[in-house]
């Protein structure tokens, strides 16, 4: 039972992801970007987006942290990449209600994402989840930087 | 549990260990694996019984009524505070100030050392490995008095670099404020040296003793120090009281820090005087029965001994080196030469919380993070540590299930 939660919670799709991050680095030219802190632990994500027509064109992220937080940001950067502003929102807010056990309210198929519900028997792990995704709602409400002459 | 004869014969471990109730909880099914000592240690059933002693038959404020229970909490209170200065050898209980932990002992006297003594361009002494609560009190007055903080960095192994040290005192020095031992890397720091230099240079010295005062025999005439800070919890004490010894001098000639009840002789609209000591520095209804408890940890671990104490710690810490040092991924952070039971480590590639949270499911508690020492992290460039810290009531078996359970780690991350 125990050891099916950690199982669970670090399945080779996490591990994959925590180890190969996608979409991982600085991003020339963002109009948008965030930093996120869990003073707890001292992580750190950094989220860089390209907005265009209040479409994200593209998206990277700098992450020190552990394999949750990691994954979740190589996930999320997949996920969000190409959808709009207003898609993102709902994505985070389905994401949130995932992690934390709550009902999934209707939007989009959360596919890999699903893999991280684990975390939500780890309650100390669900920070470590969410980081990148509070860098990115930070990112998008920050209304983005002047673009570079 | 049969413990095996690595135990040195005549340490009461089995003994011990059935006076700390929580060490029989099971955790996920599993027996309790408790090596997070440095963050707090658990109680012995005579500090439990104690503090609810008090709430039960003894309880009353202090200082203040004429009434029977008034009395006794005094003299209760009052005779914890003589066991503190048994246990660092202050020369009076009037140099012994009950604060709510070391936190609040260090920014006591910042505060109101500092607004009374420093001013623009005078130098704060702090190490590259103090606990934040050791360096934010510090920053925060600096901001105030135009002060300026200078650093000793450390080397590769986690020891003060003494002659840089050297280097930075000078007449402009007013405070050197430094741990005893350090909670991130286990380094005993040679405190003699510090202090003959730092007087030497005229300037006074706060140490840090939190995770000294449950390992260490400490005495702060010996070591000649200004100020010496613990905290109840770390030594076996409940949580939400400590410990602010200070030159008795040095506690006159310092203003009050906070106001209020208890910490005054005359109040009046035209000016108010003070209490004598320890009183001055303790505005307001005391943390009583807290402050009772402390008496009997010190109680419990006088009773042990600390020399036990630390010849039982020190067979742990090396006996956990050798097993961690066996694991080939693993890199120990913090290789002193002289080590209090603390191991900060990291494993491979793989995040410290990563191993907390698999050796959590296991019984095992230690500490991930940065603890509370991020420019401890910086200095060796990384994020965080997994850290093992061990305590009087540890054994060696559970030092085996630390090492077993790390097999897992390697188990899921490949």
């Amino acid at each position: 039972m125990i050891e099916g939660e950690l199982d669970n919670l670090y399945q080779d799709i996490i591990l994959d992801h925590s180890k190969n991050p996608r979409n991982s680095g600085y991003l020339e030219g963002a109009t948008h970007s965030a930093r996120e802190n869990n003073p707890l632990c001292g992580d750190r994500v950094s989220v860089y987006l390209t907005v265009h027509n209040a479409e994200i064109t593209d998206l990277k992220f700098e992450a020190r942290g552990c394999a949750i937080s990691v994954a979740s940001a190589s996930m999320m950067g997949q996920m969000v990449k190409g959808k709009s502003i207003t898609e993102a929102q709902k994505l985070f807010k389905q994401f949130i209600e995932l992690i934390n056990g709550s009902d999934v309210g209707d939007g989009f198929e959360l596919k890999e994402l699903e893999s991280l519900s684990g975390v939500k028997q780890f309650p100390t792990r669900i920070k470590c989840a969410t980081l990148s995704w509070h860098a990115l709602q930070r990112a998008l409400e920050s209304g983005g930087i002047q673009a570079k002459a | 549990m049969i413990m095996t004869a690595l135990h040195k014969s005549g340490f009461p471990i089995n003994d011990i260990r059935s006076d700390f109730p929580i060490l029989s909880e099971k955790i996920y099914g599993k027996p309790l694996v408790y090596l997070d000592n440095g963050a707090s240690a658990q109680k012995p059933i005579q500090v439990i019984k104690a503090i609810s002693g008090v709430y039960e038959a003894r309880y009353a404020n202090v200082h203040r009524g004429v009434h029977y229970l008034s009395q006794v909490a005094t003299d209760d209170m009052e005779a914890a505070r003589e066991k503190v200065r048994g246990f660092i050898n202050a020369r009076s209980e009037r140099e012994v100030i009950f604060v709510r932990g070391a936190t609040e002992g260090i920014n006591l006297v910042a505060s109101s050392w500092g607004r009374a003594n420093l001013t623009v361009g005078d130098e704060i002494i702090l190490s590259q490995m103090e606990h934040h609560s050791n360096i934010v009190p510090w920053q925060l007055i600096a901001d105030i008095t135009g002060a300026i903080i200078k650093v000793i960095p450390i080397n590769d192994a986690g020891e003060l670099e003494i002659e840089v040290f050297q280097n930075l005192l000078s007449e402009k020095t007013k405070m050197v404020a430094i741990t005893h031992v350090s909670n991130a890397l286990g380094t005993i720091v040679p405190l003699e040296q510090v202090i003959k230099k730092s007087h030497d240079a005229g300037a006074l010295v706060l140490v840090d003793g939190c995770q000294a005062a449950p390992h260490l025999q400490v005495d702060v005439q010996e070591l000649d120090a200004d100020f010496y800070v613990f905290s109840g919890h770390k030594i076996y004490g409940p949580s939400g009281i400590g410990v602010l010894y200070g030159k008795e001098s040095l506690l006159e000639s310092m203003p009050p820090y906070q106001g209020g009840g208890e910490m005054i002789d005359t109040v009046s609209f035209s000016g108010s005087t003070w209490a004598d000591l320890p009183f001055k520095f303790e505005a307001g209804t005391p943390n009583i029965a807290d402050a009772i408890g402390i008496g009997n940890a010190i109680d419990y671990v006088s009773a042990l001994g600390l020399t036990s104490i630390m010849e039982h710690e020190e067979a742990l810490l090396s006996y956990a080196t050798e097993k961690l040092k066996a694991i080939n991924s693993i890199r120990i952070i913090g290789n002193a030469s002289k080590k209090a039971a603390i191991i900060s480590f990291v494993m491979g590639d793989i995040h410290p919380h990563d191993i907390g949270t698999i050796l959590d499911r296991q019984g095992v508690a230690v500490r991930t993070g940065h603890h509370c020492a991020q420019p401890v992290m910086e200095r060796y460039d990384i994020s965080a540590t997994v850290r093992a810290s061990f305590a009087l009531y540890n054994t060696f078996e559970e030092i085996d299930s630390l090492a077993s359970s790390l097999s897992k780690v390697k188990e899921i991350f490949g």
